[in-house]
């Protein structure tokens, strides 16, 4: 019997991956692999069909010259992708793509970028680095723990929740105590660390609502191994 | 007067910064308190005044090139030496180095800046040559994004009065180049290192690291310096229309392509000869062979390829900080043959962030292996190590622990230790009590 498969699809990997986003999909492909699936990655840059059996969408951050090539593109497909969140596909948007799956991005000069509207969040460039190790404390995927690098201040709207409270860190701006964003099941975020790697539960969530969406059912068999364990605990005690 | 009290002061706060332990750039912080014009007055009574060196990475051993390919031509030479290469540190080796009258003993400056703190530095001294190396992603957390850095380094380039040096391969750097040449044509000469195109792909950058083609870039006209051929210890530089081959004590591919750009450097400060006006000792004309032999010689600035030797065994130390260096340094040394340990600190000389890890591929280590990982972020290596499938013997945070570990279970065999700046100073910190260990360059 063969094992099922989960097509992964890779938000701009040229233009957006600057804080080792290109580990959040070795990750999830590694994790997929232990709970029983084939992962297949699909790179999707500027001008790329998305694949029409994707599974999961996943992206990352950029620098503010890659993230106006890219706006264009995104807005270009803004219509697709709502659907496929509607439809609730799991995505994955770290830092850059995070906010342009807000309603926009205005540059610390005042320039806007207008996001795709996915999640209920709005972006100003700030005048303040939140720079550091970061520790969230979510219901449902319990602590989560990276390291943010932005000075986007984000803010969410009644549409969204956050994805935890910060414990540790500034978040997505250094007043509301949050950080990230859910709509469905789409989770916006500035953690990198990279995210996925010290995350499992995070990658859990998108393996098992992929599953659920394609096969009807999600058995999780993988368990956290110690060096998981490990990494967690050690960035958890260094300083900011 | 002022020079005299200043060094004074300055060698004084030294001598009791050393009794205290440690503390290189005291003595500059407390000089630059008391007299900001120190180091201007200093440097610029050189005759052939102030080389700066920057970039993102390979500053070091380009600078220890270019010490001392100058030092054999006949040039009495002044540097940063304890790669303390913010401001104060310079301060600081210039009262080591002074009379007591504030005089340098010395015919010219190279200088190694740190593009975070070379603002500081151009506003008291401005370079008479600079030479750009690089912009490629290196403790980000540090300087915030790469546009920034090429920012920073573009005023260094405004600065300068002479002659500017760039890499032609650096999408970033080559753009500075190419404005200066605009804005200051009549003023200061802007030439050019690189590679040939079959090299090209050879060093890759972070731009086209996820490119499937690599991007075709217009070549007008030759480099003033191009490295054009690469073999095991040896390379072949195309200068003038003429390809040289050498011999080579440094180790890696960086260094090798480093070499075109101190060979550039070289030779326009030698062309130039003294700033007009002033009196030097020594007027050495830059014969390229001369050149080549000087830097035959070079051997690999502390923790570039540094080889030790250890129960009668060679360890080599090499230093790791970004995504592209790692690469580099996997591609640069063969490891069959070789135990290997990876330390990995996240001090703020490190950089705290992680994710640079993940930017590297390890699978060149999967089946060697990796012998030991350790530093403050072992665990990180070790998930890192995991996701690329290559086996880990031996994980422990503390590098102590650590290197004894490493040290009985690979006995009589080479060995190699990857580590980042922090976990470096604390490992040769180690070897010190067990072998030999040069002081820091």
């Amino acid at each position: 019997m063969s094992t099922p498969e989960l097509v992964i699809a890779s938000l701009y990997p040229r233009d957006m991956n600057i804080y080792g986003d290109r580990g959040n999909v070795l990750a999830l492909s590694r994790r997929a692999e232990a709970q029983g699936f084939s992962p297949r990655v699909v790179e999707v840059n500027p001008g790329d069909p998305l694949p029409a059996d994707l599974d999961i969408v996943i992206g990352g951050g950029g620098q503010d010259s890659g993230q106006g090539r890219v706006a264009l593109d995104l807005a270009a497909r803004g219509d697709q992708v709502r659907d496929l969140a509607a439809d609730g596909t799991p995505m994955l948007m770290v830092c850059g793509l995070y906010q342009l799956f807000g309603h926009r991005f205005t540059t610390y000069t005042g320039e806007e970028l207008v996001g795709i509207g996915v999640l209920d969040v709005e972006t100003r460039g700030g005048d303040t680095r939140m720079i550091g190790n970061i520790v969230l404390e979510s219901a449902e995927f319990g602590e989560i723990i990276g390291y943010e690098n932005h000075s986007g201040d984000t803010t969410l709207g009644p549409g969204s929740q956050p994805l935890g409270r910060v414990v540790q860190g500034a978040g997505n701006n250094p007043r509301d105590g949050v950080e990230g964003a859910r709509t469905a099941n789409v989770i916006g975020s500035y953690l990198h660390g990279s995210l996925l790697p010290k995350n499992p539960a995070l990658s859990d969530f998108l393996i098992g609502e992929a599953a659920r969406r394609r096969y009807g059912k999600f058995t999780p068999v993988a368990e956290v191994n110690e060096t998981v364990t490990r990494a967690r605990a050690s960035a958890k005690r260094r300083p900011r | 007067m002022r020079d005299v009290l200043s060094a004074v002061i300055g060698k004084a706060v030294r001598q009791v910064a050393r009794l205290r332990g440690g503390g290189s750039a005291l003595p500059g912080l407390v000089i630059e308190r008391i007299d900001p014009g120190f180091l201007a007055r200093v440097l610029g009574r050189l005759p052939y005044g102030v080389i700066a060196v920057s970039g993102t990475n390979g500053k070091t051993t380009t600078t220890k090139m270019i010490v001392e390919i100058l030092e054999a031509s006949g040039l009495r030479v002044f540097t940063n030496r304890t790669g303390s290469n913010f401001s104060r540190g310079v301060v600081a080796a210039a009262i080591q180095e002074c009379s007591v009258t504030g005089r340098l003993d010395a015919d010219v400056a190279v200088l190694e800046l740190d593009e975070a703190h070379a603002m500081y530095f151009i506003d008291r001294v401005r370079p008479r040559f600079t030479l750009l190396l690089n912009v490629l992603r290196d403790q980000l957390d540090r300087f915030g994004e790469i546009d920034a850095t090429a920012r920073l380094l573009q005023r260094i380039a405004d600065a300068t009065t002479e002659g500017l040096i760039v890499n032609r391969e650096d999408r970033l750097v080559a753009a500075i180049g190419q404005q200066t040449r605009e804005r200051l044509s009549d003023t200061a000469e802007v030439r050019e290192f690189g590679l040939s195109d079959a090299l090209l792909s050879t060093f890759p950058s972070d731009d086209d690291f996820h490119a499937a083609a690599l991007p075709v870039r217009e070549v007008t006209a030759d480099a003033d310096v191009t490295l054009i051929g690469l073999g095991d210890h040896e390379a072949t530089f195309l200068i003038d229309g003429e390809s040289h081959h050498t011999g080579l004590k440094l180790e890696g591919l960086y260094n090798t392509f480093n070499a075109a750009a101190a060979l550039s450097t070289v030779r326009m400060v030698l062309e130039r000869g003294p700033i007009a006006g002033r009196t030097a000792e020594a007027h050495p004309s830059a014969s390229i062979p001369d050149l080549l032999q000087a830097l035959a010689e070079v051997r690999p600035a502390f923790g570039r390829g540094e080889q030790l030797q250890l129960d009668g065994q060679p360890l080599e130390l090499v230093l790791v900080k970004n995504p592209a260096g790692f690469r580099l340094g996997l591609a640069s040394f063969d490891p069959e043959g070789v135990s290997a340990m990876i330390a990995i600190n996240d001090q703020y000389a490190d950089g705290r962030d992680m994710s640079w890890l993940w930017d590297v591929e390890f699978g060149s280590l999967a089946s060697a292996g990796v012998d030991m990982v350790s530093g403050t972020r072992a665990w990180d290596m070790a998930l890192r190590l995991e996701h690329d499938e290559v086996p880990v013997a031996a994980v422990e945070e503390d590098l102590s622990r650590a290197l004894q570990a490493f040290r009985s279970a690979t006995t009589g065999r080479p060995r190699r230790i990857y580590c980042t700046y922090t976990a470096m100073l604390a490992l040769r910190k180690e070897l010190a009590v067990l072998t030999d260990v040069e002081d820091i360059w």
